[in-house]
């Protein structure tokens, strides 16, 4: 797991009149998902290939950890960072297992270890390693691909995973089957991650929380519940809320939105959800069960409480900007 | 084809002494034309000079060329290969411009951003991938090679063109006209064989 930090980072291109980035600073904390999100252009990309030091700001500092990135060598510094692009980025001419052991490899480690790892990853991402390590590139559908970028991006063992609109050229179906495998890798991982999308859907689906770009400026840096319930500028609005609500109630999950337990409160049974469910599935629930709240339980504990209120908030901003 | 038969020891030291030139030519010519190819491909308004001059040298005539390299070469092997050398610029030059820019930026970007540093990239990932075409490059520039050197003989470098030029300073020799075009040409096919069988393997991976 690692840390984040943006301090004042600002990037600007030889012979461009406007800063691709400008001052932006935001920390991500141990373990999150970030979604870098905004119209293409905005700056995200390149905010993100500052993190690698693929693109150097101007002026500014990042830390990974606390250290200023620029105090490690840079190979060192990328190979501790793991690294996923739109369509894979794959090696055509390596096996998948070739293209998983890449960044082993330049670690140096040992070919056994390497082996054994390789089809640890593999099998992490479902793709069966006796299956699939043979494989090239070519032989695999566009979202095998995306498995396999993500098992090397994996493969160092690294805190911090960068993923550059990882899902943008997949269909629908498979995207969604990924994103649910990030999320389930996330949990089980605890990477920090920061991801950046143009699509709405996806970022209030995956993230912990979404940073908001537009030309090249942070404009709010908030859980994608509060992003929706108090939008800090018309633009943030008008991008997160340009989907219809019942879209918007399915991909938005419980933990997002859940608040702490109240002293007083009482266990309903059957009155219980789990973090990751929807807040349409807590609506649900909560029609269902008559419940006054949901409450929030993982690991045989509660973690939290959904009320009615929480949803309606959301819902009555979000049907007063419709 | 008899006089192959009859004369074997000839042949072979003729096709020792072609190969030669043609070896040494690919050899300096991939040195010459590899750093040539990445300046263009690094600054690309040199593209259209660089390949526009090397165009018009492949151009001019073999013998002529030759002729004209003689006063500083001297009469010999190396005023040939010289020549075979500016003729396979131009192909080898494009072919290599074609390899490097074959391979994606976005592959060459994810290899960056994964830690390999440059001498990493080159040899692990923009040389395979680009070497399909580099051998192809390097086929086309053998063919040509094998192709002058035959000229050559007429300058005292000898090779298979030797055969050739005795037979018609001999008026009616065609045994050994025949006997020389038949070993330049399956030496081209030979080698074109070789290095197209390469090619297939880097193609393969």
């Amino acid at each position: 797991m690692s840390t984040v930090e943006f301090e004042r980072v600002s990037l600007r291109f030889p012979h461009s009149s406007q800063p691709a980035v400008e001052e932006c600073s935001f920390s991500v904390e141990s373990g999150q998902l970030v979604v870098i999100l905004g119209p293409s252009g905005c700056g995200k990309t390149t905010l993100l290939k500052m993190v690698n030091r693929l693109l150097d700001p101007t002026q500014g500092q990042i830390r990974l950890d606390g250290r200023d990135i620029r105090q490690f060598p840079v190979t060192a510094l990328r190979q501790r960072i793991g690294y996923v692009i739109q369509q894979s980025g794959l090696f055509p001419h390596m096996t998948v297992a070739q293209n998983v052991a890449v960044v082993p490899r330049l670690l140096g480690w040992a070919k056994e270890r390497i082996r054994e790892r390789v089809d640890e990853l593999l099998s992490l991402v479902n793709l069966p390693p006796h299956e699939y390590r043979h494989r090239y590139p070519a032989q695999l559908s566009g979202g095998q691909q995306q498995r396999v970028g993500l098992a090397r991006a994996l493969a160092g063992d690294p805190g911090l995973l960068l993923m550059d609109e990882p899902f943008g050229a997949i269909d629908a179906i498979t995207r969604g089957k990924l994103q649910e495998e990030i999320l389930r890798l996330q949990r089980q991982l605890k990477k920090t991650i920061l991801f950046v999308s143009h699509d709405v859907e996806e970022a209030l689906r995956l993230a912990d929380r979404i940073l908001v770009m537009q030309k090249g400026r942070v404009v709010q840096f908030d859980t994608p519940f509060r992003l929706l319930t108090q939008p800090a500028t018309p633009f943030v609005r008008e991008l997160l809320g340009a989907d219809d609500m019942v879209r918007q109630l399915s991909v938005l999950r419980v933990e997002t939105a859940m608040a702490g337990i109240p002293h007083n409160h009482k266990i309903q049974e059957g009155a219980m959800i789990r973090p990751q469910a929807t807040l349409r599935q807590a609506l649900s629930l909560l029609l269902r069960t008559g419940a006054a709240a949901l409450t929030v339980w993982e690991d045989g504990r509660a973690i939290g409480v959904l009320t009615l209120d929480h949803i309606r908030s959301l819902a009555m901003l979000e049907g007063g900007s419709a | 084809m008899s006089y192959l038969l009859s004369h074997p020891g000839l042949v072979w030291q003729l096709t020792q002494e072609h190969l030669a030139m043609v070896g040494m030519t690919l050899g300096i010519a991939v040195v010459l034309a590899l750093p040539l190819a990445l300046l263009i491909h690094q600054v690309r308004w040199l593209a259209l000079p660089v390949m526009g001059i090397l165009s018009i040298l492949y151009t001019v005539p073999s013998l002529a060329l030759i002729i004209l390299l003689v006063p500083w070469f001297g009469l010999n092997a190396r005023s040939v290969v010289v020549a075979m050398v500016i003729y396979t610029q131009v192909i080898l030059v494009r072919h290599f411009c074609v390899g490097l820019r074959s391979v994606e930026p976005a592959i060459l970007e994810a290899a960056k951003g994964m830690g390999m540093n440059l001498w990493q990239r080159w040899w692990q990932v923009q040389v395979p991938l680009m070497l399909p075409i580099v051998l192809a490059g390097l086929r086309l520039a053998a063919i040509v090679a094998i192709a002058i050197a035959t000229v050559g003989a007429k300058f005292g470098a000898g090779g298979l063109g030797t055969l050739l030029f005795d037979g018609i300073a001999q008026a009616g020799r065609y045994d050994k006209i025949w006997a020389g075009s038949l070993a330049v040409g399956s030496l081209a096919l030979l080698v074109n064989t070789a290095l197209l069988s390469l090619e297939w393997a880097a193609r393969r991976g």
